[in-house]
């Protein structure tokens, strides 16, 4: 066994902590404050090379495994939930569909601009009647002549409406077959009539990440946008998400990592009963927990890349992955507040975001409910 | 125009630092090396340089064994076209210069950090300068390329000085000669798999110093605040107790 990430993989590692650290940090306080997506810097992400890193070159990619990419989202995730979520969605659910699933011509016409940073795509998947029962969907495809007819909406939709969206994947209900709903897969680009992306406000995390509702009223776009095969929507999902919930298990160990950093530092430096608090064994056996989950996290995550990338079966490990994850980053983030006594509670403290950014991850891209109905069905339950 | 940059290996700069053998060396477990901070903002001014025009190829090049090689890799990701490992432990700061004298000889300008943030030794530029007998200028914060010449601001007691210089020149930079290090991106990273990294062998040298013993200052006392209008308690603190009085 060798537990040893390459060379390369290092140097990202340092590269994005560094990026992280130098661009994101010093606003992140303040974008979440004021519940601002920042353009700026998502183009300095795309700048970096983040966006498609793992996509060939000749698309706009770097050509990276798929732990690398988790690496980069798990230190934007250590400073950031916010930004690794525009991150995480924008590569695993913006561009990978199309990636996976695309001709060739609707590959070389979205996955350049969608690499620099200058456009955002999303994935819409959940309706306002369908979370965890995706296929509940009520959204519509019709066939009309030699274009998709498109009515429904979509909620909870990450990088829909940003002032750098381009467009969307749609899963819609396009017929039906022996008494089931038949799914497709259609590209909805912006500016498309009838197709409107309103920003949800009043989130509780990911303040300064895009979330849009999409509303499709007859909206009109060419055969030609199908992607994938009539019928395939619900494999495009399901593969889609296998993905996404590496990243999300990124996010997760992001965030678990930071919380611990700064309740580390600041059991070090706060003082009471005349030493630092650390030194009392209830905090210290804390840390040791809290570094034995992240320790824990990490090694089940990383093998779950490994397994991708070395085109072995994944999913029951990825699900594993965001189960394990999310609900550490949670009970992490939770002792780090508690260490950080009634300034963990004050918004001039860092972990009190984490502390929120840190629920959503137990609920989107599948809740932990659906990933213990996932893995159990693997196990042969 | 070639312009080589010197790379030092060096402990991150949170690194806590322990000793090993009854504290003759140090000990480099577990310890994460970063390219010397004056080296980066070197390397990062060379590739403004170049941006600017005028500079055919900006070389890095260190003294080390392969365990330093990912240090040379980030240099050649941020944009450096090439790398020269000479293949042997770092011993001292003339036994480096001697070594990299060898490797230096046709480049026109040399970037040195003014100092590696590991023994703040402030040797091997000067040395190297010497060996070469090229041109050198010491803490320098500002360089650009004039035709022919280099012009240079150096900073000195009380002011700075312009100095118009000749080449081949040793520059030994500090603080100012580039705003912050580049962060290299992805591309950049993936284009430093194809660069040339090459190792080089030793010269025969031998080191001019020993390590006798190393300690840890000692550590910094707790501080003790004293009342604004109670100008004679801390009087009293800095005759008795800090005895500096």
């Amino acid at each position: 066994m060798d537990f040893e990430l390459s060379e390369e993989q290092n140097l990202i590692r340092e590269t994005v902590r560094d990026f992280a650290e130098r661009e994101i940090k010093p606003l992140a306080r303040d974008l979440d404050e004021k519940g601002e997506f920042s353009v700026e810097l998502t183009r300095k992400i795309g700048e970096m090379g983040l966006f498609g890193m793992y996509l060939p070159e000749r698309y706009g990619g770097q050509g990276l495994d798929t732990l690398s990419y988790i690496i980069a989202v798990e230190e934007i995730a250590r400073v950031d939930g916010s930004h690794a979520a525009t991150l995480a969605a924008h590569n695993s659910l913006g561009i990978y569909p199309l990636y996976a699933f695309g001709t060739e011509e609707q590959k070389m016409r979205y996955l350049p601009q969608l690499c620099t940073g200058d456009g955002l795509w999303s994935f819409g998947l959940t309706e306002p009647g369908a979370g965890s029962d995706s296929r509940g969907s009520k959204t519509t495809a019709v066939i009309d002549g030699d274009q998709w007819v498109i009515n429904g909406s979509k909620i909870f939709i990450t990088n829909g409406s940003s002032e750098i969206s381009k467009g969307c994947t749609v899963q819609a209900v396009s017929g039906e077959e022996n008494g089931k709903k038949v799914f497709s897969t259609i590209i909805v680009e912006k500016g498309t009539p009838g197709f409107k992306a309103l920003t949800m406000h009043g989130k509780m995390m990911w303040r300064a990440s895009d979330t849009a509702e999409l509303f499709f009223d007859d909206v009109r776009v060419p055969k030609a946008n199908l992607l994938g095969q009539i019928g395939q929507g619900s494999k495009i999902m399901l593969q889609t998400l296998d993905g996404g919930r590496l990243s999300i298990a990124a996010m997760g160990l992001g965030c678990a990592q930071g919380a611990f950093e700064l309740a580390l530092a600041y059991a070090n430096e706060r003082k009471q009963f005349g030493k630092p608090i650390s030194k009392f064994q209830i905090n210290a056996f804390k840390l040791a927990d809290m570094a034995t989950k992240i320790e824990l996290a990490r090694n089940l995550l990383y093998k779950a890349c490994w397994l991708k990338d070395s085109g072995k079966p994944f999913a029951k490990e990825a699900a594993m992955s965001k189960l394990y994850c999310s609900e550490i980053a949670r009970e992490v983030a939770d002792e780090a507040v508690q260490i950080h006594g009634g300034y963990g509670l004050m918004k001039d403290y860092d972990v009190e975001r984490f502390y929120r950014d840190q629920r959503l991850l137990q609920i989107g891209e599948g809740t932990s409910e659906i990933q213990r109905l996932v893995i159990s069905r693997y196990i042969g339950c | 125009m070639k312009i080589l940059v010197l790379i030092s290996n060096v402990p991150d700069t949170t690194t806590k630092v322990r000793f090993t053998g009854d504290n003759t060396s140090f000990d480099d477990a577990g310890v994460q090396w970063i390219i010397n901070p004056w080296d980066e903002l070197a390397l990062t001014r060379a590739m403004e340089l170049k941006e600017a025009g005028g500079v055919d190829k900006i070389t890095v090049a260190n003294v080390g064994e392969k365990t330093t090689e990912p240090t040379l890799r980030k240099a050649l990701a941020v944009g450096a076209d090439d790398a020269i490992r000479v293949d042997v432990p770092a011993r001292d700061a003339y036994f480096v210069a001697r070594q990299l004298a060898e490797v230096a000889k046709d480049y026109d300008l040399i970037l040195a950090g003014i100092e590696a943030s590991d023994y703040n030794g402030n040797a091997v530029g000067g040395m190297l300068a010497e060996m070469l007998d090229f041109n050198s200028v010491s803490a320098v914060s500002g360089i650009s390329i004039d035709g022919d010449k280099f012009t240079v601001n150096r900073e000195i007691d009380g002011g700075s000085q312009l100095l118009s210089i000749t080449g081949p020149l040793v520059a030994i930079v500090q603080k100012g000669i580039a705003k912050e290090p580049r962060i290299p991106a992805m591309r950049g990273i993936m284009m430093a798999r194809k660069k040339p990294l090459n190792v080089v062998a030793a010269v025969d040298a031998h080191e001019k110093t020993s390590y006798v013993n190393y300690e840890l200052p000692a550590p910094k006392a707790a501080c003790k605040m004293v009342d604004e209008e109670n100008a004679k308690e801390l009087i009293t603190l800095l005759h008795e107790e800090a005895k500096v009085l």
